[in-house]
């Protein structure tokens, strides 16, 4: 029977909104390969946060594994996959996914498909796959073929929306693999807490500004608006390369992917790399001089015009209600 | 500190992706072409530590013929060498490209390997988020991905990375390997000088045998769009009440 592994990250017993995504796919691939199905994590803190999934499975223990090790960790899940001979092997690919299963795929020497959003076909030639996945952070699609025996995959972020524990607690069993103390070389030696707040991800409205704006103390305008709508500022990579606005602050396919219930893009174009980061808003109002700018297009709503004397009357007209 | 940077030449598309008839590339006959961004930054990364440490800034691409525009752009922001690795332009995948890439370095480096290794934490294009991976594998070397601030100790290397609360701190035993992401520094502009220097730079060939991995591209496809009708709230400082309205209804006000 065709075993299928999901490796599920947890973050020192902790599980991110968005850990258990990748399970989605996963089911139904199980259901139609008619596949058993099984879960690995790492860290016996991760035991209490994914019993109540109701999958079997494994939690993966070592002395070495005592904190995120990227090197240890794709060693470990590789032998895990050579010892009980698992021939798919998926996770989701946030950061610690997409890096632990290319660290596993590299020690076993198979290809790695980064970012499924649909697994197509599992019936191609000589045991091929064909998937559907992203590229350009989600500007583009390709169809891939997969040729190996084994078939691993990472599956795109925020695609599948993470399924409802089944309440059974699965049995997971411990396994100790073999890894050398070297390869603590790569493993956190300290954790610093930045201060808490607000952030670009969090924020219920994002003040935005690129080009238009014109320069970093233009930017006041949109921190006061920000300030009075209890939102955050941020911006277009031309705002963060001209050195106006810190990297923390970029929207976009290298910035921060955001959704906020509103996003008002203040003198932005609207470059493919911009719109990935910000089409996942509930409303987007655009301030733009040029009409046909793509991100004006695009919006859900937008006022014509120099973004200075809009914000100025939008702040004025705010302040002046009773 | 000798440093070598893997970067990789990708088309810039603008307002929206055309795709050829074949659907199989990127229409880019009216398209530049820059470095993916996290790679531009790392070049920074390497020219700073350079600055600071001595030593020699190396990049390096896998690309056709007109790749070599990216590598005269990183001499004119500090690169001290650049290395061609010839490829065609179809589409290599992340195993056949990383092995491609150790062929040359081991090539390059002879007895004497290059102390830092810098990759982009995933290419513009194709996102594979595993050449630098797969590299630091095959050479035996540490890496870590998603880097966002480096410091030389001795013979460690001192990353940082970006974490929901703050950030964590990795020390690597040099030689290392790590994939930097956009925003680990502000790369500079190219001057004048530095343009001059970029025109005369020399160009080094390291050729690398093209070995297919497991994963083809088929062909590419768009995203189904949404289409919206945009409702204009008006023009100028007129809009005001009208922008306040929208701002109640989302119950920002
Ligand atoms: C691989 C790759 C990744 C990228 N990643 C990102 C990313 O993460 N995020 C990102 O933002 N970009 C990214 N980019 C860059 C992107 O392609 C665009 O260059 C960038 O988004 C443009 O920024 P902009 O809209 O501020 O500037 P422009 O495109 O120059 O647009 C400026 C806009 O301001 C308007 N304007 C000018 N003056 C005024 C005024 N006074 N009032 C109102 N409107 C005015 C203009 O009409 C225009 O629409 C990436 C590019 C590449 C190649
Ligand atoms: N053709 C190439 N030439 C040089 N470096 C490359 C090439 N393709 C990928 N890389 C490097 O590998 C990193 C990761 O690529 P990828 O695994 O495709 O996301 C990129 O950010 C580059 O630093």
């Amino acid at each position: 029977m065709t075993r299928i592994l999901v490796f599920v990250d947890n973050d020192r017993g902790t599980l991110s909104p968005s850990a258990l995504e990748a399970l989605t796919p996963a089911y139904s691939l199980a259901d139609s390969l008619d596949a058993s199905l099984e879960l690995a994590t790492v860290g016996e803190g991760g035991r209490a946060a994914l019993e109540p999934v109701g999958l079997g499975g494994y939690v993966i223990s070592h002395p070495v594994l005592s904190d995120y090790a990227p090197e240890a960790y794709g060693d470990a899940l590789a032998q895990l996959v050579s010892e009980e001979q698992f021939s798919v092997v998926i996770s989701l690919g946030d950061d610690r996914g997409a890096e632990v299963m290319a660290h596993m795929a590299a020690v076993l020497d198979q290809p790695l498909v980064a970012n499924v959003t649909e697994i197509a076909d599992t019936e191609g030639p000589d045991g091929s796959w064909e998937v559907i996945r992203v590229r350009w952070g989600g500007s583009l699609l390709e169809r891939a073929r997969l040729r190996s025996d084994l078939k691993f995959l990472t599956i795109a972020p925020h695609t599948f929306p993470a399924p409802e524990p089944n309440g059974g607690a699965g049995p997971l069993t411990t396994f100790v693999p073999e890894i050398p103390d070297s390869l603590a070389r790569t493993r956190v030696v300290e954790r610093v807490k930045l201060a808490e707040g607000l952030t670009l991800a969090t924020a219920p409205v994002v003040v935005s500004g690129g080009r238009g704006v014109g320069s970093a103390e233009n930017f006041a305008i949109l921190e006061e608006l920000a300030d009075l709508l209890g939102g955050v500022v941020g911006c277009s990579r031309v705002a963060t390369n001209n050195g106006w606005r810190p990297h923390s602050d970029q929207v976009g396919q290298t910035g921060t992917r955001i959704a906020p219930d509103l996003y008002i893009a203040c003198g932005i174009s609207g470059a493919v790399q911009h719109w990935v980061g910000c089409m996942a808003s509930k409303q987007i109002l655009a301030i733009n001089t040029d009409p046909e700018a793509p991100l004006v297009t695009k919006a859900d709503y937008a006022v014509i015009g120099d973004l200075h004397e809009i914000l100025a009357a939008v702040i004025a007209e705010i302040k002046a209600r009773p | 500190m000798n440093i070598l940077v893997c970067v990789k030449r990708v088309p810039a598309p603008g307002a929206r992706i055309v795709l050829t008839d074949d659907s199989q590339g990127i229409d880019t006959r009216h398209l530049g072409f820059t470095t993916s961004p996290h790679e531009e930054c790392a070049v920074e990364a390497a020219v700073q530590l350079k600055e600071r440490h001595g030593g020699t800034t190396t990049v390096l691409t896998l690309g056709p013929p007109d790749a070599v525009e990216q590598l005269r752009y990183s001499v004119s922001v500090g690169a001290d060498r650049v290395v061609l690795v010839p490829a065609d332009s179809t589409e290599w995948d992340p195993q056949a490209t990383a092995s491609a890439l150790v062929e040359a370095i081991k090539d390059l480096e002879g007895d004497s390997p290059f102390d830092l290794i810098l990759f982009g934490n995933e290419s513009a294009d194709s996102g594979g988020y595993q050449v630098g991976i797969r590299v630091a594998r095959a050479l035996g070397r540490p890496v870590i991905s998603g880097l966002k601030g480096i410091e030389i100790d001795g013979d460690q290397m001192v990353g940082r990375r970006e974490t929901d609360e703050g950030f964590e701190v990795y020390r690597l035993p040099m030689p290392a390997i790590a994939a930097a992401k956009e925003g680990i520094t502000l790369p500079r502009y190219p001057t004048l000088p530095g343009r001059l220097k970029s025109r005369r730079a020399e160009i080094h060939e390291v050729p690398a045998e093209m070995t297919p991995g497991g994963q083809e591209m088929v062909s590419l496809l768009k995203p189904a769009e949404e289409v919206t009708e945009t409702v204009i709230l008006g023009h100028g400082a007129e809009a005001a009440p009208g922008v306040v309205r929208l701002l109640e209804e989302v119950g920002l006000l």
